[in-house]
């Protein structure tokens, strides 16, 4: 079985109210010299066999139709 | 003329629809389930609103993968209007039926409360009861109503007259860009808003103002 990690991020220019307020609270908490946050999705695939460039083909399908909103969103494949 | 209003479980309302359907074109809506892979000959589609699949994953986005909607791709592209109110605007978006995306709202806050619309574009199938520029008075009920698109979208919506309701007054009550409340699609048969026409349709709302656009799309606008 392959194991994948697909990590979804917000496009750059993309205003993201969440991180914001997690950049507020993390300053409030006394962490100084924090930047910008952005926060994002994690999903973990598991993927019967071992053909991974197959594996590949079907996350980058995965991601283009379901897993991310490509109008604002960016996505990374990475395997275990 | 006839309509049909889409159901799918999370959302929550569909009787709204129904009834504001009903008694506007004085015929009850036919009424379809996620699953079906074709839909009645109607004159109108609606996807009321609610928290489809529990807004799992991205609002809308699993909804606007289910059977029923490539049924109602199929009828958009044939010139069949389809409204979608909240949630449905949500799914049309997520479906790429209608462009941009709807994001959480900059409050971070779940927004229920009336707002201002200006009727920015008064020549489409869903704004001909109403006059250009009119401001009318509209429920919203939303986390998720901050709507974008990317410079050169946007740019193409403002030159095809697609911006149909903007937030009026100082009333955008959640961060969308250029007020945006409802878009239509450059075929201008597919329209989608954040606000709930289908609850201020009558005196026991506490007004009409929301009629409008099923009268338009209804086509029983009073002479």
């Amino acid at each position: 079985m392959i194991k994948a990690r697909v990590t979804v991020t917000l496009k750059n220019g993309v205003l993201d109210p969440q991180g914001k307020a997690i950049e507020g609270a993390l300053a409030s908490l006394g962490f100084d010299g924090v930047g910008h946050v952005r926060q994002g999705k994690v999903f973990d695939v598991e993927i019967d066999g071992a053909d991974r460039a197959k594996a590949e083909a079907d996350l980058k399908a995965m991601c283009e139709k379901l897993l991310a909103n490509t109008v604002i969103e960016n996505y990374t494949i990475a395997f275990d | 003329m006839k309509s049909a209003v889409v159901q799918l479980p999370g959302l929550n309302r569909d009787r709204d629809m129904i009834d504001a359907l009903t008694k506007i074109s004085g015929q009850s809506p036919v009424t379809v389930w996620q699953t079906e892979t074709s839909i009645p000959d109607v004159d109108l589609i609606v996807i009321p609103g609610g928290f489809s699949y529990g807004d799992y994953l991205r609002c809308g986005a699993i909804a606007a993968r289910m059977p029923v909607m490539q049924a109602i791709r199929e009828k958009a592209e044939r010139g069949v209007k389809v409204l979608g109110v909240c949630n449905g605007f949500q799914i049309l978006v997520e479906a790429g039926l209608l462009p941009g995306a709807l994001m959480r709202n900059t409050s971070l806050r779940f927004v229920s409360k009336e707002v201002l619309l200006e009727v920015t574009n008064a020549d489409t199938h869903f704004t001909r009861a109403y006059e250009e520029g009119q401001i009318i008075r509209c429920p919203v009920a939303h986390h998720d109503g901050n709507y974008f698109a990317d410079e050169r979208t946007l740019a193409s919506m403002q030159d095809n007259r697609q911006i149909v309701f903007r937030y009026a007054a100082g009333t955008n009550p959640n961060g969308s860009l250029s007020d945006i409340a409802g878009i239509i699609n450059a075929e201008g048969n597919v329209l989608g808003m954040m606000p709930h026409p289908e609850n201020l349709i009558e005196a026991a709302h506490g007004g009409n103002d929301g009629r409008g656009i099923f009268a338009s799309a209804l086509d029983v606008i009073a002479a």
